[in-house]
């Protein structure tokens, strides 16, 4: 049938590999979500100037290729004497670049809320906190979640960037078998693959959910 | 010459057409008049194409409308159409909303689809608002643009399709004396409408449709004033 | 062999190992008056700029090449998006599979695969891509992919009754599209499009991963390899780009003030 030299081991290999993405993916959604929890609050409810300046600093985030951060870090860590493995230099990474588009996220599902219904939670005498226990984080959750779901399958999609600093996660592992068994395309189609499936029933299920949210307004 | 023959229309199982028949003159204005839903709006698409038919034909100066062989792009050339929403084209100014059928369509060069475009924009009393967005100027205006666009294309008949029903009443005025003024020099004018006061007016001819049919047609005076079937005293009880 | 272990072997067929180019943390130095004192670990970095700034200039014809790379990636992109959005709402389900197929494998793979799959994929296909052409060739793709979902809902946005209007004009399905429709869609989509454009910059990075030498970072990857001097050279590379990313994005607010001023 298909004349290849892949053994079932490599493709262990890659799914190693595929864990190992996984792994970070989850880290830097752990960290990166709870960050930017705080982070979108704090730019819901703050004043303007410090809104701008969380604004800018975010903007520096995004504006600078992740393949370079990742870099920067791994070398500052160096510098500063930090005994991190680059696993862990990856993960903290992928969550602060999380985090300033998650902060994106919870600020425009919080301001999604209208201020009506949050006058009209406080006015029936719920605290502060209880409005935004009660009230405003089911509704903002709606609207928040599938752009989370999104920013989820981004971060697995850059996870791929951490074999530059040395970690083996499922495309790098998949060079390794490339260099042994000098099929290129085969093997990338399969890597392909694992992403796709590891992607696209998610986003799909996201889609699901976000159209049938809609419907409900 | 506009013939219409004994066409049909469905939306679906929605029968809107029933058999209609007409024939429309050069240099007739015919006023169609009804209640929504009588296939006034739908009519007026067929002729030109922009809609399909079940049966019958419509022929425009000889040439069947629906025939797999006509080009519509051709024949929309010597119909002209204005709707209730005008559809202006946003992102032009109001001259080149008006130049670029004729550029494009008819191959004018640009002096020659500028003058014109001049010519009929100054003819609507829009003279003064070439170099304007649409978006900067009120319904009324706009519906004049759409008529001077229609114009430019020098089109040997123009369906007017309840160009006033979606205007503010003040503006009304500005673009039925446009029609007016454009009946009068013998274009020939097909023109749905709710304004019974210009369609007794202006046309030589009106036609009451009821239900995917014409009921009844003639001129104004015999509609208007001594209506034959039940359903056109009906409806003008309640309209006039 | 370059940056990403790919080798020409005399036939003309590549060869590819594996390069362990991990960028090393540059080494602790010690002081350099005195030894460490033994059982401590000394721990002294020195940052030297000045290597780094007389770079600048270099960095800089890197950074000219960035931006060529992102904008042919964009004007091809746009291009292909226009037609795939175009695709995906025809009667002709080849057409609309095709069209999904692209958009679903360019969202949900990540770019450095696409890159991957136009350097050393496209090889088992006898199509042999240098750096810059697959790196060029997997941005665009990636850009296609985005942009025609983002334009199927901008052609979704600008209502029917334009077409209509167009048509009865005697205007044909073609050049309705191409001056009423396309204009007032690339207004709805002019925001979205400049967001992809700062992306194809960022992403223009990877292609140091395939061995490009020439764009901002494969600049400053070499100028690293020559002096381990990394944080101080990457560090001048990321203000490079955010100077840059900053420089679109508000080129591209002037020309939406410019051009949309209906």
């Amino acid at each position: 049938m298909l004349d290849t030299s892949l053994t079932s081991g490599d493709l262990l290999f890659m799914l190693k590999g595929a864990g190992v993405t996984l792994s970070i993916t989850f880290w830097a959604m752990i960290g990166g979500t709870l960050l930017g929890l705080g982070f979108g609050l704090a730019r819901a409810t703050a004043n303007w100037w410090v809104n701008t300046a969380l604004g800018a600093v975010f903007d520096l985030f995004r504006s600078v290729p992740l393949l370079i951060q990742f870099v920067l870090a791994n070398s500052f860590k160096s510098i500063i004497g930090l005994h991190w493995s680059a696993f862990t230099v990856g993960c903290v990474v992928l969550a602060i670049y999380t985090s300033t588009y998650c902060a994106e996220i919870v600020r425009g599902a919080i301001l999604s809320v209208p201020a009506t219904t949050r006058r009209a939670a406080r006015s029936l005498g719920l605290s502060y906190w209880q409005d935004l226990r009660e009230v405003v984080f089911p509704i903002a959750l709606r609207s928040a979640l599938p752009s989370w779901i999104g920013l989820t399958l981004g971060v697995m999609k850059d996870t791929s960037l951490v074999l530059w600093i040395g970690i083996i996660e499922l495309l790098r592992s998949s060079q390794i078998i490339v260099t042994r068994i000098q099929e290129p395309l085969f093997v990338l189609m399969i890597v392909g693959l694992i992403y796709f499936l590891m992607s696209f029933p998610i986003s799909l299920l996201a889609r699901r959910l976000e159209k049938r949210w809609q419907e409900y307004e | 010459m506009i013939e219409i023959e004994n066409i049909t229309k469905s939306f679906g199982p929605l029968e809107v057409l029933k058999g209609v028949t007409m024939v429309v003159k050069k240099g007739e204005v015919v006023s169609v008049i009804g209640s929504s839903g009588s296939g006034k709006s739908t009519l007026l698409m067929c002729i030109n194409g922009l809609e399909p038919i079940n049966s019958g034909r419509i022929l425009v100066d000889g040439l069947e409308v629906h025939a797999p062989s006509t080009n519509l792009n051709t024949l929309r050339q010597k119909i002209g159409i204005v709707f209730q929403q005008w559809n202006a084209f946003p992102h032009l100014t109001v001259l080149e909303n008006v130049m670029l059928a004729p550029r494009k369509v008819l191959g004018m060069n640009r002096q020659e689809a500028e003058a014109f475009a001049v010519k009929n924009l100054n003819h609507v009393g829009l003279g003064d608002k070439l170099a304007v967005y649409p978006s900067k100027l009120s319904g009324g205006q706009q519906q004049r643009m759409a008529i001077a666009r229609a114009l430019a294309m020098s089109p040997h008949y123009m369906l007017f399709d309840e160009v006033t029903s979606a205007l503010d009443p003040q503006l009304v005025g500005e673009v039925l004396d446009t029609m007016r003024l454009l009946s009068s020099e013998g274009m020939t004018m097909i023109v749905v409408t709710h304004e019974m006061r210009f369609a007794r007016e202006v046309s030589d001819r009106v036609a009451f449709m009821h239900q995917g049919r014409i009921h009844e047609i003639g001129p104004p005076e015999q509609v208007f004033n001594t209506p034959q079937q039940p359903e056109t005293v009906h409806f003008l009880k309640s309209v006039l | 062999m370059d940056w990403s272990g790919r080798s020409t072997r005399p036939d003309g067929t590549w060869r590819l190992s594996l390069r362990l180019e991990f960028l090393e943390s540059p080494p602790i130095r010690g002081d350099l008056f005195s030894p460490p004192t033994p059982g401590t670990q000394r721990v002294h970095y020195t940052f030297h700029w000045y290597p780094a700034f007389r770079a600048i200039p270099e960095m800089l014809r890197g950074a000219a090449i960035t931006l060529e790379v992102a904008v042919l990636s964009m004007l091809l992109g746009v291009s292909i998006a226009v037609l795939l959005a175009v695709a995906s709402g025809t009667r002709y389900r080849s057409l609309r599979v095709i069209a999904s197929t692209w958009v679903e494998v360019a969202r949900n793979t990540p770019a450095l695969f696409q890159i991957y799959m136009a350097y050393f994929g496209l090889g088992s296909l006898g199509i042999h891509l240098d750096s810059f052409p697959a790196l060029l060739t997997g941005i665009t793709f990636n850009n296609a992919g985005y942009l025609a979902e983002t334009f199927r809902g901008g052609l979704r946005a600008v209502p029917p009754t334009q077409t209509l209007a167009a048509r009865s004009l005697g205007m044909g399905q073609l050049q309705a599209f191409r001056f009423i429709i396309l204009p007032q869609m690339f207004r709805v989509v002019f925001h979205p499009m400049t967001n992809q454009m700062v992306w194809a910059i960022l992403m223009t990075s990877l292609g140091v991963v395939v061995g490009l030498n020439n764009d901002l970072t494969g600049v400053t990857q070499e100028l690293n390899v020559k002096s381990f001097r990394t944080f101080e050279f990457f560090a001048i590379a990321a203000v490079i780009y955010y100077l840059v990313a900053k420089f679109v994005t508000l080129s591209a607010r002037l020309i939406a003030w410019r051009l949309f001023r209906y």
